[in-house]
């Protein structure tokens, strides 16, 4: 936690990441900008998921329709904040010559969306019936 | 042009590729930003679904302009710089002040 704290300030702090250790080859940051934008996406998605939950599926009760587009949109905000960090992390890496971080965040995201998955697969179902 | 002239093209093409990435990444704000419009005219015009509108095009517009920008700024050097971290959090803002946006829209 106090890790991502100081990460945020340097997201703010260019100047600073520039001075730690030596420029890695243009291709390899343009990779990891590349990374980035992917997760960029994946978050953008899951926000226009949110939106696609609450506006077509009207029929559902309100309880479920809020708290599904909510965990969509929750999970969107948290997707880009980590790809911002995920990506200054490797960007210090490169720069120090270290290895790159070894991270959770994607089976965590692919358990939850398998989670809201099947929730979705429920809900019509119980939906259908009732 | 003569050879000495023509900067040295990367064979693996990327910065093309990062190109192609921003714009991908434009059509993927642009699709959010239309359910945003949607969802916030849906059920009749309110100020606050105008207010709410207004903020997700501005958003959007804000996102337009920094993937111009980057773009521009991959296609005029042959060696284009790093992305800067406030490149970077200025994108990744404008998306979750979006999903702020889609929250408050989806429990009002």
């Amino acid at each position: 936690m106090i890790e991502f704290v100081r990460n945020v300030r340097l997201w703010f702090a260019p100047e600073q990441v520039r001075e730690e250790g030596r420029t890695p080859d243009y291709r390899f940051s343009l990779a990891n900008e590349r990374t980035f934008l992917a997760w960029l996406r994946t978050a953008l998605a899951l926000i226009g998921g949110g939106f696609a939950v609450d506006q077509f599926l009207p029929d559902l009760r309100w309880g479920w329709r809020v708290g599904l587009a909510l965990a969509l949109l929750a999970a969107g905000v948290l997707c880009s904040l980590r790809a911002v960090n995920h990506w200054m992390r490797c960007e210090r890496a490169m720069r120090r010559g270290e290895d790159l971080p070894a991270s959770r965040f994607p089976a965590l995201l692919g358990v939850l969306v398998a989670v809201v998955a099947l929730a979705m697969a429920v809900v019509v179902l119980v939906g259908w019936e009732g | 042009m003569s050879e000495a002239a023509r900067p040295v093209r990367d064979p693996g093409l990327q910065p093309e590729r990062t190109r192609l990435a921003w714009r991908r990444t434009t059509l993927a704000s642009t699709v959010a930003a239309v359910l945003a419009v949607k969802a916030a005219l849906h059920g009749g015009v309110s100020v606050s679904g105008i207010l709410a509108c207004a903020l997700c095009c501005g958003l959007w517009l804000a996102f337009l302009l920094l993937a111009h920008r980057r773009i521009h700024a991959l296609s005029a050097a042959a060696i284009p710089a790093a992305l800067s971290p406030r490149h970077a959090t200025a994108a990744v803002l404008c998306a979750v002040a979006t999903a702020v946006c889609a929250a408050a829209l989806v429990v009002v």
